[in-house]
């Protein structure tokens, strides 16, 4: 019989082996999966014991904060914002169950004081316990109110602030907002709402650019040498592009107008021209310098910042791709921009050609009050040389001073900017009424920019220059008082 | 022999240092809720541990000088666990390891003369029946988890197939023991398969039978298993028929599967097994969240205390039964795979040990009973461990000594009272042939 009690602890040997490796399977090998799966509520359980870090605005207002619950082996933090849907975007939201979003969820390593290894190893052996760190924005709580309460009397839409030469986004607002506070009873409803309200029209929102996109034409064009700021072009009341008539506003038509009066009129025979003059090419060179084609820079998750350029049902056209440049020249063709991207071709020019990284986050600071970070400004690109910035600039004046975007002035202060009026007629999200993109990009003050910005106001009957331009005015104004 | 029991009272140094520092641990942690009793519980444990230790250097002098203290370890470990869960269940558990010690104390004291059981084997396997079947009867019964494992009387609550599963083994190793040579010479090969003599096959079916009745009256998947394959275990070791294992295993994985397509409780417990995922929130709950606890733990485990057993702001459970069916999950969460190898270890050095008894004993009935004793516990901790690790489908069974549970820890400490009872003679035996004959090799 012995000789078979050896085999059986054999195969008792065997049968625990199997248990190590099953064991080991779970715990080391499989366990990052594991962590993955929805059902696996355990790192969000084990963040909610955290307190996390607040989020503060570039005045100290608090706008998002962890409030303790319950005590002991029950103690757990749940997410407050006492700004309510102020700053719904492009701050998000961060639940347990509803997970985390925009701000919250970039930002999520400062605000939880994710530590290396060896660190949260001593915390540890210390007894103390983890704490999150405060992260204090750029945005700028009056500007927001009032972008949002001027959107709000406008319509859907979006306004985006920045300072040209660090890039610090002080406004950050889209229309429809909603509360965050709301999303762990809402969150279905606002899911399911067709205003979108949960959508960043900022970031998210891809709307035809209309007019402001001559300004990156010009842009391309002076930069690139095909025009100067003096060459002058006839333009017809109505050019044949493609075999389609391409028409000014009233038909009017200009003969030997500069760049100056080409912008301030808004001419679109006269954009169309030059902009086969550079050639797609050079135009989508200039584009992708601008940030077009990339998901943009922002410190917001890359999933939830779209991209800029011409579409072709969701695909991004590229270089070689067959467009009609003299209709991309003037912002119609497939064109679809975000809000962001056009306050950073506005903050580009602003800045002498120098586009900053746009960044919502100023600052980390800890729980004892000790900076641990700070924002560090950075270039994104130099997509146009300084000349070609002050030549844009001079025509940008000339659109705010007698041309279409006279709306936009502000006492006192030179303003530089550009309207944009863009007919989507067959927009589904509008009803299908005839309706327009409003937009207005523009900064000031124009000799020495402190701001630039971007409004847009979607599906409405006015002109950018009569609902949009306003919007900046409002803004800036509250902006550049400081 | 007193150098056994000197090895006995070393190895308990070790045992004496985990407890310690386990409730250190535990206390440390969780200082502000417990208070500084945690302590007086670990100096309490120690002291039953010396008094055992002394009771064994006068009542059994050769007895295996390992298999107490890596019981004694077991129970430790599992103390740990349970005051890290509840110190109220720790105190419970605490009371029953001194019950469980008071029995182990009566059976070496009245059992010395073991082979008494083979007297009484048959009402021992009817004793061990009416036990399992005890759950089934109404007004003393109680289902759990859709098995019927638990028995009531009053205020006391048992769960009988721990009892059970010592009673069987008696009389497997008694009837085995007798019929051995039978079912060996009398087997035939029909079509290449050796085939038990049919004389004999009856009984062999009658065990079977009762695997099947329990899969289907008791509904429990794990113990119906445990109880077989201990079975097998011994007919192997009796018989040396390996083809008996085969053609037994056949029957068995026949039979379930049968059951387990017309038994809901046991259809459900199968598919939970092969697909968790199609009832995350519900039916496959308690494996999800036992292998996700796994998860957490990685290498080294998260730490005594700092593992989350219900959801925080409420009595939900995060890992259901966490003081039982999911405890190796839980110490694996809190002390990592290295934790968990060290306890897997300990199980099977205590699974040595008592295959090492078997090999020294030289009657056929103690060597059958040590190695049924011993099949048994390293199986039952087998199917629990690979129940939450999903190895096998998980199923409601204790893991030995660990697990919160008095009739566990009690019927443990009897099963080792046994294991202990046959060593002592098997080495007392071996010592003096080893006197009588120089050239007889001296035991380990």
């Amino acid at each position: 019989m012995n000789r078979q009690i050896v085999k059986l602890f054999a195969l008792i040997v065997a049968l625990f082996a199997v248990l190590v490796a099953f064991t080991s399977y779970w715990a080391v090998f499989d366990a990052e999966a594991l962590k993955e799966k929805t059902a696996n509520k355990r790192p969000l359980l084990e963040q909610q014991r955290i307190e996390r870090g607040r989020i503060l605005a570039a005045d100290g207002t608090v706008i998002a904060r962890s409030v303790a619950k319950g005590r002991g082996d029950n103690l757990r933090y749940v997410r407050r914002y006492p700004e309510g849907a102020l700053f719904g975007h492009p701050v998000g939201y961060s639940f347990v169950r509803e997970g985390d979003t925009q701000f919250e969820q970039l930002h999520n390593d400062e605000l939880v004081g994710e530590e290396s290894e060896f660190v949260s190893l001593l915390d540890e052996l210390r007894g103390q316990a983890q704490e999150g760190n405060d992260v204090v924005t750029n945005l700028d709580p009056e500007a927001q109110r009032i972008a949002m309460g001027a959107l709000e009397a406008a319509g859907f839409g979006a306004v985006v602030a920045i300072e040209p030469d660090t890039g610090r986004v002080r406004v950050l607002a889209s229309n429809p907002p909603y509360d965050p506070n709301r999303i762990p009873f809402d969150l279905d409803e606002l899911n399911n709402d067709p205003t979108s309200p949960l959508l960043n029209r900022a970031t998210q929102g891809q709307y035809p650019p209309g007019s402001t996109f001559k300004v990156v034409t010009a842009a391309a064009a002076l930069d690139s040498g095909a025009i100067t700021p003096e060459t002058t072009l006839d333009a017809p009341g109505t050019l044949d592009v493609q075999g389609q008539p391409l028409s000014n506003d009233y038909n009017e038509s200009f003969s030997g107008i500069a760049l100056d009066t080409a912008l301030t009129n808004s001419v679109n025979t006269w954009f169309a021209q030059v902009g086969e003059e550079v050639g797609s090419e050079t135009l989508f060179d200039y584009m992708d310098r601008f940030g077009f084609g990339s998901a943009p820079a922002i410190d917001l998750p890359d999933d939830q910042v779209y991209r800029s350029g011409v579409f072709e049902g969701g695909d991004l056209l590229g270089r070689g791709d067959p467009v009609d440049v003299a209709r991309v020249a003037i912002g119609q063709e497939r064109l679809a921009v975000t809000p962001l991207q056009m306050a950073e071709v506005a903050a580009a020019v602003a800045n002498g050609g120098v586009l900053m990284k746009p960044r919502i986050w100023s600052r980390v600071v800890d729980p004892d009050g000790r900076v641990v970070d700070r924002l560090d400004p950075s270039r994104y690109n130099d997509p146009i040389d300084e000349e070609t910035a002050a030549a844009l600039t001079t025509a940008m004046e000339g659109v705010v001073s007698e041309g279409t975007g006279t709306n936009a002035a502000i006492p006192g202060v030179p303003v530089a900017g550009k309207t944009g009026t863009a007919e989507t007629p067959f927009n589904d999200a509008c009803g299908g009424a005839d309706v327009n993109q409003a937009w207005f990009i523009g900064f000031a003050p124009a000799d020495d920019p402190e701001i630039a910005i971007a409004a847009t106001v979607e599906c409405t009957t006015a002109f950018g220059g009569d609902i949009a331009a306003p919007i900046f005015r409002e803004v800036a104004e509250a902006l550049i008082d400081e | 022999m007193r150098s056994a029991r000197n090895r006995e009272l070393i190895a308990l140094v070790p045992v004496a240092l985990l407890l310690s520092a386990g409730f250190a641990a535990v206390f440390a942690q969780e200082q502000a809720k417990v208070g500084d009793l945690s302590l007086v519980y670990g100096a309490y444990f120690l002291a039953v541990c010396l008094a055992t230790h002394v009771f064994l250097r006068l009542k059994l002098p050769n007895a295996d000088p390992y298999l107490f203290p890596l019981g004694a370890l077991l129970t430790a470990f599992g103390l740990v666990m349970v005051y890290r869960i509840d110190a109220d269940l720790a105190r419970d558990q605490a009371n029953w390891f001194v019950l469980g010690l008071v029995l182990f104390a009566l059976a070496v004291h009245f059992l010395r003369d073991y082979e008494v059981l083979e007297r009484y084997r048959y009402t021992i396997a009817i004793g061990g029946l009416l036990l399992l079947l005890a759950p089934r009867v109404p007004g003393i019964g109680q289902q759990v988890n859709g098995a019927y494992l638990g028995v009531k009387l009053g205020p006391l609550a048992f769960q009988p197939a721990e009892f059970s599963k010592i009673c069987i083994v008696i009389f497997l190793a008694s009837y085995l023991r007798e019929h051995r040579e039978m079912l060996i010479v009398g087997a035939r090969r029909v079509l290449g398969v050796t085939l038990p003599p049919l004389k004999h096959l009856g009984p062999l079916l009658v065990v079977w039978g009762a695997a099947m009745f329990m899969l289907v009256f008791i509904r429990d998947l794990g113990s119906s298993l445990m109880f077989f394959a201990a079975f097998l275990a011994l007919l192997y070791v009796a018989t040396a028929r390996f083809s008996f294992v085969v053609i037994g295993m056949t029957m068995f994985l026949a039979g379930a599967w049968f059951f387990a397509s017309t038994v809901p409780h046991v259809h459900d417990r199968i598919q939970i097994w092969l697909d968790p995922y199609q009832d995350p929130t519900d039916s496959g709950y308690q494996i999800l969240q036992s292998i996700f606890a796994q998860a957490d733990g990685g290498l080294f485990g998260v730490g005594f205390g700092q593992a989350l057993i219900t959801i925080p702001g409420t009595n939900d459970a995060l890992l259901p039964a966490a003081q039982t069916d999911t405890i190796y999950s839980l110490i694996v969460n809190e002390v990592g795979l290295f934790g968990a190898s060290a306890l897997i270890l300990t199980y099977l050095l205590f699974a040595a040990r008592g295959f090492k008894i078997a090999l020294l004993a030289d009657d056929g009935f103690s060597k059958l009973l040590a190695t049924g004793l011993t099949a048994v516990f390293a199986i039952q901790a087998f199917v629990i461990v690979g129940g939450v690790t999903r190895v096998i489908p998980l199923t409601g069974v204790t893991l030995p000594f660990v697990s919160y549970g008095g009739s566990s820890i009690v019927a443990n400490f009897v099963l080792l009272a046994l294991l202990l009872l046959v060593s002592d003679r098997a080495r007392r035996e071996a010592t003096a042939a080893a006197r009588t004959g120089p050239l007889a090799p001296e035991p380990a």
